[in-house]
């Protein structure tokens, strides 16, 4: 028997970005916030062995238990949807701060050109352009009515950066701090870029290029350069986390508390509103209630749709009738590039997750699509994160895996070789979406979610197109011999891709075409509210957590709102 | 050699990181930090072993095989995928036999972390892991299949086939051709490999490694606190490697 705790005002699932951010300020408004955070405490002190790579980076120390909980995965409804039994194509994260303690820190603002991406296209191009089987939609917000929380989310994070690229939508204020440093690496790319014409900044960067105190008096380092960001925490508190800023500062209101090893089964109902939660304790085993006037599900976009499917609140997206719209829109990313290899060594071990240049000359609609058999495009970067000697073996397609010609030339290259890599963005197909699986469970006897995704042709014709640009930047940066990645197959769970899973809980104006209003309200339950990446309608040719934390204000805003006055938000 | 000119001392450090300013709330970090300036000579605990000093194996041992064949097997493999040359030592030099075994003893061997539930279904080649065997049975089983295979070929254990042979067998497990009990070959000898780089790169502390060998060849310097003055020059900045286990003493 569930025992029942006192009610709060809002309850958040999960304590990441998104949580925190919530807690922050429904906090300092004087609400009484709970979060359940089903991993556990830990922070800046946590990491001071992080230079770690085989623990951290090959054995994902800080990374989701999936011996407790997975998904299963398929490339298509005719196959056997199966676990996926150990991490690879992205990294779940588990325990405060979410996988905001071991991102790497790159923090785009989306073009205005996403969020009106079918109108904007039917306008340009016609609207036969998008394919019928391409569920692009807007996003019910426009990038002007999202900037001043992007805004919020950069004054948070103390983001370092310049305003210099010409294809980002307006800004309302500059960045919080300067860039990082312009390295002779980020210089090569820079120049190369120039030549060719195009338009190089440097990354906004969510690793400081000098000590900030936020608006909430919360502080973050500067950042060290040690090679060390994505897969590890910080041990400088120079990288923001949701530990060093939203975190401490919900805290210090003496309106917040967190619960950890909080394993959230369930969003409890009552007519057509929420009641609160069930979770179970992760260390006795004991079930809980947790009662709240707001339940927020702030966990990973995966968590989130499962959430709400476990509990059958709205109504599940049927990929034959196209009825239904929980768990469709799942996007991911495509990662278009070229490997250049130089003959002098260069200091690729240093860096920083963030230190880099980008150029969007390829990204959004930038660029004409008139003539090409595809939509949206790349960011296409070249980032000195750090080469770490476990995963950086870098050779030519024609040495082979292993043996002594493998040694050599791994080696040889470990300090010779550079990466210029698209971010490609990723548009909704209608048979990509996500569901619950009926066969798994995890350790709570719950369902596990089963995504079924594999790349379109769209994906299939903007790969090519970036690849061979990617191709172009290294060659022009003076690489003695330079290498493209090859055709894009079919989608594989099992070698690292990216981390920025989207889609399932999407934002909008029409109840029929997404699940959440755009206070990320949902539209069947006015006092639950979904955010995240989950939230995105398609992903973009950009890392996604600027847009997950402006979201988040947004939410903030909304629960507010509707503290004041209930109903329905719009 | 090392610039240790160029290394931050602790008061640079305090001034970059923002700490000087008071800024970092809590123990954590400063408490990190103290492990850094601990001259190990003077702490009258265990040295760390210095670069080039053999002691670093001194408590090495097996903990998951049990016949020391099927290590013998094993340290045969390895140096092949990652074979001793002019640049350095091989997988053998390193350490990574013993880097394996330890690890096949732990968490890694088990698959403590992975999901492990039934039912267990052959998988389509990109839904990843899908053997019911945990990478130790994986290890043994490959092992076994090494052995087998030399003796069906050459009248021979593995461990006494020459070179160019065992590499034939591993070409064979690579692509598949070579059958195996409730995992395919290819599967077992990604896991090999996987493993022999781990090995072959992770910190000395996890007994592969060894004296940072690994790290010296490709110009890697480990676990350095900051490269914040060092990483605007334009020069190739070689540095002694240090090891997380050196900080542990």
């Amino acid at each position: 028997m569930a025992k029942t705790l006192d009610k709060v005002d809002v309850v958040t699932v999960g304590v990441g970005w998104t949580g925190g951010i919530i807690a922050a300020e429904c906090a300092k408004a004087g609400l009484k916030v709970r979060g359940l955070e089903r991993g556990k405490n830990r922070g800046t002190e946590d990491f001071s062995m992080v230079h770690d790579e085989y623990r951290y980076a090959f054995r994902y120390e800080l990374m989701q238990d999936l011996s407790k909980e997975t998904i299963t995965f398929r490339n298509n409804a005719k196959q056997r949807a199966l676990p996926m039994r150990q991490l690879g194509s992205f990294l779940l994260g588990e325990g405060l701060g979410g996988a905001g303690t071991h991102w790497n820190g790159m923090t785009y603002r989306f073009l205005p050109y996403d969020f009106q991406i079918r109108s904007e296209t039917e306008k340009k191009y016609g609207k036969s352009k998008i394919g019928s089987d391409y569920l692009l939609q807007d996003w019910g917000i426009t990038y002007d009515e999202l900037e001043p929380y992007y805004d919020k989310f950069e004054k948070t994070i103390g983001l370092s950066g310049e305003d210099t690229n010409p294809f980002w939508g307006k800004r309302s204020s500059d960045f919080p701090t300067p860039a990082m440093k312009r390295t002779p690496l980020l210089k090569k790319f820079e120049k190369a870029t120039t030549d060719l014409g195009y338009h190089p900044y440097m990354v906004p960067s969510a690793n400081l290029s000098e000590p900030y105190q936020n608006p909430d008096g919360a502080s973050i380092n500067g950042c060290q350069y040690c090679g060390f960001c994505e897969r590890f925490g910080c041990e400088y508190g120079a990288k923001s986390s949701p530990e060093v800023t939203v975190v401490p500062t919900a805290k210090k209101t003496g309106n917040y508390d967190i619960t950890f090893h909080a394993n959230v089964v369930e969003v409890l109902k009552q007519g057509d509103k929420t009641t609160g939660v069930r979770y179970v304790d992760t260390l006795t085993g004991a079930e809980y209630i947790q009662p709240a006037d707001v339940v927020v599900l702030t966990s990973y976009m995966m968590n989130n749709a499962k959430l709400l499917m476990v509990s059958d609140i709205g109504e599940q997206y049927n990929p034959e009738t196209g009825k239904g719209t929980l768990g469709k829109n799942y996007c991911y990313q495509i990662e278009p590039g070229a490997t250049g290899f130089f003959d002098e060594q260069m200091n690729t071990f240093m860096g920083a997750g963030a230190l880099g240049m980008t150029i969007d000359d390829f990204n959004g609609d930038n660029f004409d699509h008139s003539n090409l058999d595809f939509l949206h495009g790349a960011s296409i970067s070249f980032v000195q994160s750090g080469s770490r000697p476990i995963g950086t073996n870098p050779i030519p397609s024609d040495v082979p895996l292993w043996g002594a010609e493998f040694k050599k030339a791994s080696v040889h290259n470990f300090t010779r070789a550079l990466d210029v890599f698209g971010q490609g963005a990723s548009l909704p197909h209608k048979n990509n979406y996500l569901s619950l699986d009926p066969t798994y469970k995890d350790k709570y006897g719950v369902p596990l979610l089963q995504m079924t995704y594999n790349f379109t042709e769209q994906d299939r014709n903007l790969h090519k197109f970036i690849t061979q640009k990617t191709v172009d930047v290294m060659e022009a940066m003076g690489a003695k011999k330079t290498e493209g990645g090859g055709m894009l197959e079919d989608y594989d769970i099992a070698p690292y891709q990216s981390t920025h899973n989207t889609g399932g809980t999407t934002i909008g104006d029409d109840p029929n075409t997404s699940v959440v209003n755009n206070y990320l309200q949902h539209w069947d339950m006015e006092n639950l509210f979904v955010v995240g990446a989950g939230n995105f309608n398609h992903n973009s040719g950009y890392n996604p957590t600027a847009t997950v934390g402006a979201l988040a204000y947004r939410a903030a805003e909304g629960i507010q709102k509707y503290r004041q006055k209930g109903g329905s938000l719009v | 050699m090392a610039d240790t000119k160029k290394g931050l001392s602790r008061r640079d450090f305090l001034k970059t990181s923002g700490i000087a300013a008071g800024t970092l709330v809590g123990g954590g970090l400063i408490g990190g930090l103290v492990g850094y300036n601990v001259k190990k000579s003077d702490s009258g605990t265990a040295v760390a072993p210095e670069p080039g000093h053999s002691d670093a194996d001194i408590n090495r041992g097996l903990m998951f095989f049990q016949k020391r064949h099927d290590f013998d097997v094993l340290s045969q493999a390895v140096e092949r995928i990652f074979p001793e040359d002019e640049l350095g030592p091989g997988a053998i030099g390193l350490g990574v036999p013993y880097f394996i075994d330890n690890q096949l003893a732990g968490n890694y061997g088990s698959n403590a972390k992975e999901y492990m539930q039934e039912p267990f279904f052959e998988g389509g080649p990109t839904q990843g892991y899908q053997t019911r065997l945990p990478r130790s049975e994986v290890f043994l089983a490959g092992i076994a299949a090494m052995d087998q295979e030399a003796n069906k070929r050459f009248e021979k254990s593995f461990i006494d086939i020459e070179g160019q042979q065992m590499d034939e067998i591993l070409t064979d497990l690579q692509k598949d051709k070579i059958e195996m009990q409730g995992v395919s070959s290819s599967f077992f000898f990604k896991l090999l490999r996987g493993a022999t780089l781990e090995g072959a790169y992770s910190d000395p502390l996890y007994n592969g490694n060894v004296n940072m060998e690994g790290w010296r060849m490709k110009g890697f310097p480990g676990h350095q606190m900051s490269y914040i003055n060092v990483i605007e020059e334009e020069k190739f900045q070689k540095i002694e490697p240090k090891s997380l286990s050196s900080m542990q003493h």
